[in-house]
């Protein structure tokens, strides 16, 4: 609690809660600092920046979208699901999904 | 009036505001002075004196400030003992991750090895790819794999390398400078292997924690471990370091033709760049015996300069003891808040 849940609850993104997952993924995939990152991920959404973190917002159209929501929804991708329409959304390569891809091919 | 503050060691003390600016000033200061780097600007130390004086016991960044926050040492925080600052609870290390992933809110979470070394995943590293194969399916946020490179590990009677702190006591210079030679070559070796085989079964990257943990050897290793892994796979890679100074315990290594001993934040980052490292985590160590408002304003000034020196994004160490949270197992709220908040709004990192 601590450390965690406090920097989350001071500073952070949400993750799948909103799109903090999104924005890191594009700071590590693309190296992006944080401003170009949260606007490429939010021209990807089609949301304002600061939308990003809105729950209200994120939590339906995470749902609309199919990219893996913070509860457990029945029929809503989750785990190698979610991470391949990810990668299709922000137009990366994610390594467990190219495997995935691999094996189908 | 006085303003609850902490010392270093978390211990809860009162200050004026006259005492907390005169310290904020100091704590700059010394990180000025000590990286040859700019202090805090006058504007700068006044925000930060607000965030210190805030009357609310935790304190958050304003809408639209909020940034990345990942992190290190992965599910043993979770499952692990007291060493690791673990809370000893009884699940999977995926059970963990998925933990951190719907329930805390993090962005980016990671697998470790419970010894957190790469040295003892070489063994049981098949072990490893199968729990990488099975996070893969059901995590959605980017998983890394990560561990410390330890050079520690290599040296006797832990490693099969001469043990550098006895051939120095023993006047062996040569002895010692070698044995981190031929211990860096043997941990570039297990980091190279070990991470090729979790990228052959889909691992998405590595984080290199607590780089330099065992000086400039350390840190030769680790970048080029990641200049052969970023040349040879997809892996991202993410190098955190473990201390706000590189200790020249060789003294005399070059990357690149950059000596490594004795580098500072805003110097290592651009080292790591040239390896290849995707995302870089300083480290500013905090002094026990000074108050947490001398503490942040120093790392705030170390890490800024970071920021501004990088072309690839920060990701702040901000654990126990580091980044201008107090040297504490369980730290407080207060000043861990006002740490995050104080790197997001006048450091700018671009993550924690």
């Amino acid at each position: 609690m601590g450390m965690p849940i406090a920097h989350v609850m001071a500073s952070g993104m949400q993750g799948i809660r909103a799109a903090g997952d999104l924005v890191a993924r594009m700071q590590f995939a693309k190296r992006m600092r944080l401003k170009e990152a949260k606007e490429y991920v939010a021209k990807k959404l089609g949301v304002d920046v600061i939308e990003l973190v809105d729950v209200e917002v994120m939590r339906n159209l995470r749902e609309e979208l199919d990219i893996g929501v913070v509860t457990s929804v029945p029929g809503a991708a989750t785990g190698i699901e979610a991470k391949a329409r990810i990668a299709e959304l922000l137009g990366i390569p994610i390594a467990p999904v190219e495997r995935l891809k691999s094996k189908l091919e | 009036m006085e303003y609850y503050c902490r010392l270093g060691d978390g211990h809860l003390i009162k200050m004026t505001k006259e005492d907390m600016k005169n310290s904020i000033e100091a704590g700059t200061n010394d990180a000025a002075e000590r990286g040859e780097i700019p202090a805090l600007t006058d504007d700068e130390q006044e925000f930060l004196l607000d965030i210190m004086c805030n009357p609310q016991k935790n304190v958050s960044v304003e809408p639209g400030n909020e940034i990345v926050v990942t992190h290190d040492i992965g599910t043993i925080r979770i499952d692990g003992d007291q060493g690791n600052s673990g809370v000893g609870i009884p699940v999977s290390r995926l059970a963990g991750i998925l933990i951190h992933e719907r329930a805390f809110g993090t962005d980016t979470m990671e697998l470790g090895h419970i010894d957190y070394s790469f040295k003892p995943v070489k063994p049981i590293i098949f072990q490893e790819q199968q729990t990488v194969e099975r996070v893969n399916l059901l995590a959605t946020i980017l998983v890394l794999y990560g561990a410390m490179p330890n050079l520690g590990l290599y040296y006797y009677p832990d490693g099969p390398f001469n043990n550098p702190s006895e051939r120095f006591q023993a006047g062996d210079v040569a002895g010692a400078l070698e044995a981190q030679e031929k211990a860096a070559e043997h941990a570039h070796r297990d980091m190279v292997y070990i991470m090729k085989n979790l990228w052959d079964v889909g691992c998405e990257g590595v984080n290199f924690d607590t780089t330099a943990a065992a000086g400039d050897a350390d840190f030769y290793a680790t970048l080029m471990a990641t200049e052969e892994l970023k040349r040879d796979t997809g892996l991202v890679v993410e190098m955190g370091m473990a201390a706000e100074n590189v200790i020249g315990i060789h003294g005399s290594i070059e990357y690149k033709g950059m000596r490594l001993a004795g580098l500072y934040p805003h110097e290592q980052v651009k080292v790591a760049e040239k390896a290849g490292v995707d995302v870089f985590g300083p480290v500013v160590n905090t002094n026990t015996s000074r108050d947490m408002a001398w503490n942040m304003a120093r790392a705030v000034t170390f890490v800024k300069a970071c920021v501004e020196a990088s072309d690839i994004p920060i990701h702040v160490n901000m654990g126990m003891g580091v980044g201008g949270t107090p040297m504490f197992e369980t730290p407080a709220t207060d000043m861990v808040t006002r740490a995050s908040k104080a790197m997001a709004e006048v450091a700018k990192v671009d993550g924690i």
